[in-house]
């Protein structure tokens, strides 16, 4: 069996993901890309597991997805509020702890 | 090494005998309730129906029920001792080659020691016979340690043994009986309360003191009495003469309280660094510590003793200290405060008996000192018009007796005489007082007279008591005296001179003797007889004064039937009976710690010399005042400060002597105008000059020299070195602030590059590491 594809494919979704949260201005689009990002763990989790024929792997990746939930409903939450306050979910202008 | 020492220093608690009663091992009640009360009335005696009164009353009344359990309990444990002893005595007689007797029975491994003695033996032969090593010890010794410092164990606890027992029933005794007095005495001060409190204190202390094991609590308990006696003598101190007299009480026993903590350092450091008094008495009777230093330690403890028990010439606070109120000048007299240095040599004897060579000596500092008291202080009390003061001057005269009987070797005469006196003391203070209440004055001269007829019960029991203190008789009185006068060897003729023949010593005995019978028939007569010269008509006292005066008369009379002599109506002098000298049996120490001393053997003659001397005295006063002075009176038609005055005025010689009298033979003269008035006055000048031209200028010089520095101080190290560093260190955290604050722009993705970015360098220096 072939590691290298899952490695090379979760590097490659790693990559768009964290470009995603560096670039995006939207909100919705960043948080996507974190999901992204987690996703491409995911799928390193499961390759080293089923490479080792290990279920742990399997385990850590169902709890990366419990996490990541959660993770989205607080980060949505908190665009939904971010929009209601200033009408508008543009991380650029979210700078108020400027120092 | 003491068996008994072991003992103590392998359990923290122990006692000197296996089993005690309980009333024996648990006696720190006693002191306790008192001082409890002191609190109690301090507090909540103001808010209390009777202002704190009664509380004092049951506090002491509860103590003097359970000092009765306890002499009672001491008197068994006393006897069984006894038993104790003689019985196994046999077992080991009888089976001497047999068993191997168990070590946890004190009795027993103190019994191991006299093995084979003749089974007659009694306790005297067997503390004497007994070995070096252990004797038996009856003395019931409770200890705790309290701290350990620089190895030093401070142990405290009580010591309960005869004389301690017997301060138990005195004090106790005495002080409920003035408490209930002072009800009526006192009643409407303005500081009733304030007065209950205190002598709850001052009993309290006293107990403690009688109770104590070591000679820390000693000194504690000492200076707690003189503190007492300080608030109490000032307890009216509105007036000037009162708190003077307070002061001076409390100034001169300073004095002697210097010898005091001398003696118990002596004592501390000879004895190996121990403060327990029956460690330091047993290492002092078994000769381990230096005869310099027992000497020194004793001569210290004298000066203590000379100003704690008035004796000549630290005896001058004395008579001012009539300054107090009446019950506490009984309660003073007769059973705390003075006797407190009486029943200190008595507690430390070995000291005394080791220090000045006691046995065997025909002289000794101790002895000097009480009968030189004996006298003087007779003379003092024909003088004073004032019946407090002759009274007081009569306390330190029979102090006198109690110390001279300690300094010639009779310890137990000693202490029968403390027991004695205090109650008929505390009787005459309390009689006086009854009087004084009545006429509101305490100058027989001019305010009283003629008390016979207004108050019957007073005078009753003021004339018995008065009997008791000339030593008369059957009077409890007589035989304390006699055995002090038999104590001084006697004669040497019949009776057996057991520790050395003070011949000097007995004759001040004698004409003491005969002083107190003449100086008392002469208050006699100045109070109760010839015409009335007060104001008003005085009247009877109520039962809360009169009670307590009947209690202590029937004492006065029957105190003395304890201690019969050996040889007394029946058996032969050497040998006493059962029910003679039950009272030194009582009290005196069977153990270790206790010098072996020996007792002289009364003799006839001498009572009966003794008697005829104490008859003199009064008959020669008798005729003078009951007879003459009372007969020109009656011809005259004049009061007794209308007469003209006998002797003084025609004889230059009896002038002379009188003045003398009357200046207390210049002591406080001597104290106040020679002594303070030199350090207030050439030495307080000197001291002044030395103050402002030299130590002022050192301290000046100082000063200027301080600020010099410190404004050199200021401008270069503080304002340049420290400030600097502060400021250099603000201006510095302001321009990194600065600096930084460029990087925090707020903005959440840029956050997020410099921490992938980090994580990217950190990856990288990973992967190239690794």
């Amino acid at each position: 069996m072939m590691l290298n594809q899952f490695l090379l494919l979760a590097a490659a979704l790693f990559c768009i993901g964290v470009y995603g949260v560096l670039t995006r201005r939207n909100g919705v689009l960043v948080l996507m890309s974190v999901e992204l990002i987690l996703n491409a763990v995911n799928i390193n989790l499961v390759a080293f597991g089923a490479f080792q024929d290990n279920v742990m792997g399997d385990v850590f990746a169902v709890f990366v997805i419990a996490v990541a939930a959660a993770e989205v409903g607080v980060g949505l939450a908190m665009v939904l509020l971010m929009y209601r306050n200033r009408k508008s979910i543009d991380f650029t202008e979210v700078d108020m702890l400027k120092g | 090494m003491s068996l008994l020492t072991l003992a103590v220093e392998a359990v923290p608690e122990v006692s000197f005998t296996s089993e005690a009663n309980w009333f024996l091992e648990n006696v720190w009640i006693i002191p306790l309730l008192p001082a409890l009360s002191f609190l109690g009335i301090l507090f909540f005696g103001k808010r209390m129906p009777k202002g704190g009164a009664e509380l004092g009353i049951a506090a002491i009344g509860a103590a003097f029920i359970l000092a009765i359990l306890t002499n009672v309990a001491w008197l068994d444990h006393r006897d069984n001792f006894d038993g104790v002893a003689e019985s196994k005595l046999h077992g080991v007689v009888e089976d001497s080659h047999g068993e191997d007797h168990g070590d946890e029975d004190d009795h027993a491994s103190a019994i191991l020691n006299v093995d084979g003695v003749a089974e007659d033996v009694t306790l005297t032969a067997l503390a004497e016979e007994g070995g070096e090593e252990s004797h038996p010890a009856v003395a019931v010794l409770k200890q705790r340690e309290w701290l350990v410092n620089g190895g030093v164990s401070f142990l405290v606890g009580t010591l309960l043994d005869g004389p301690s027992v017997i301060m138990l029933f005195v004090v106790t005794m005495i002080s409920l009986l003035v408490h209930i007095y002072s009800t009526d005495y006192v009643s409407g001060d303005r500081r009733y309360t304030h007065y209950f409190a205190f002598l709850s204190l001052f009993s309290a202390s006293m107990l403690f003191f009688v109770l104590s094991s070591s000679t820390l609590q000693l000194i504690a308990a000492w200076e707690l009495v003189g503190v007492c006696s300080f608030a109490l003598i000032g307890h009216w101190w509105e007036e000037k003469p009162n708190s003077d007299a307070a002061l001076k009480a409390f100034l001169t026993n300073r004095v002697g309280d210097i010898g005091l903590l001398v003696g118990m350092i002596i004592l501390f450091f000879s004895a190996g660094g121990t403060f327990d008094i029956t460690t330091i008495n047993e290492k002092v009777v078994a000769g381990e510590i230096s005869q310099t230093a027992v000497t020194w330690a004793a001569i210290s403890l004298t000066a203590a003793v000379m100003s704690k028990s008035g004796q000549f010439i630290l005896h001058t606070w004395l008579p001012d200290a009539m300054a107090g109120p009446t019950p506490v000048s009984a309660l003073i007299h007769a059973a705390t405060m003075v006797v407190a240095g009486v029943f200190m040599i008595a507690r430390l004897y070995p000291v005394f008996w080791q220090g000045y060579a006691i046995s065997g000596s025909s002289i000794n500092g101790l002895a000097i000192i009480g009968a030189v008291t004996v006298v003087f202080a007779g003379l003092l009390a024909f003088v004073q018009n004032d019946i407090k003061k002759v009274l007081a001057y009569s306390t330190v005269s029979q102090l006198g007796y109690m110390v001279m009987a300690l300094g010639v070797g009779a310890w137990t005469a000693a202490i029968f005489h403390l027991f004695t006196h205090a109650f008929f003391k505390a009787g005459l203070f309390l009689g006086s007082g009854s009087v004084a209440h009545s006429v509101h004055s305490f100058d027989m001269k001019k305010d009283m007279g003629g008390m016979k007829e207004f108050m019957p019960t007073t005078y009753k029991t003021f004339i018995i008591c008065s009997i008791a203190l000339m030593g008369i008789f059957p009077t409890s009185g007589f035989w304390s005296k006699d055995e002090i006068l038999v104590g001084t060897g006697g004669f040497g003729v019949g009776a057996e001179a057991a520790n050395g023949s003070y011949h000097l010593m007995l004759v001040m005995g004698l004409v003491g003797a005969a002083l107190t019978g003449a100086y008392m028939t002469r208050a006699i007569y100045l109070t109760f007889f010839g015409e009335f010269r007060g104001h008003g008509t005085p009247h009877e006292s109520g039962p809360r004064i009169t009670i307590p005066l009947i209690i202590l008369s029937v004492f006065a009379i029957g105190a003395g039937f304890l201690n019969f002599p050996p040889g007394f109506l029946t058996g032969s002098a050497k040998e006493p009976s059962a029910w003679q000298e039950r009272f030194g049996h009582f009290v005196e120490p069977a153990a270790a710690y206790f010098p072996a001393i020996s007792h002289s053997v009364p003799s006839w003659g001498l009572a009966i010399v003794a008697s005829v001397v104490g008859l003199v005295g009064p008959a020669l006063a008798y005729f003078y005042y009951f007879v003459k002075v009372d007969g020109l009176a009656k011809e005259t038609g004049e009061k007794l400060t209308g007469l003209p005055n006998g002797l003084t005025t025609t004889n230059g010689l009896a002038r002379t002597g009188h003045q003398v009298l009357v200046n207390k033979y210049y002591l406080d003269w001597l104290y106040q105008g020679v002594i303070v008035a030199a350090v207030k006055g050439p030495i307080a000048k000197a001291a002044y000059w030395f103050n402002q031209n030299v130590l002022d200028e050192v301290v000046n010089t100082a000063g200027r020299s301080s600020v010099r520095a410190g404004q050199f101080v200021y401008k270069n190290i503080d304002q340049a070195v420290i400030d600097g560093a502060v400021n250099g260190s603000g201006q510095l955290s302001t321009n990194s602030g600065q600096g930084l604050r460029k990087v925090q722009t707020g903005k959440v993705q840029q956050y997020a590059a410099i921490l992938f970015a980090g994580a990217t360098i950190l990856a990288g220096i990973f992967i190239v590491l690794v």
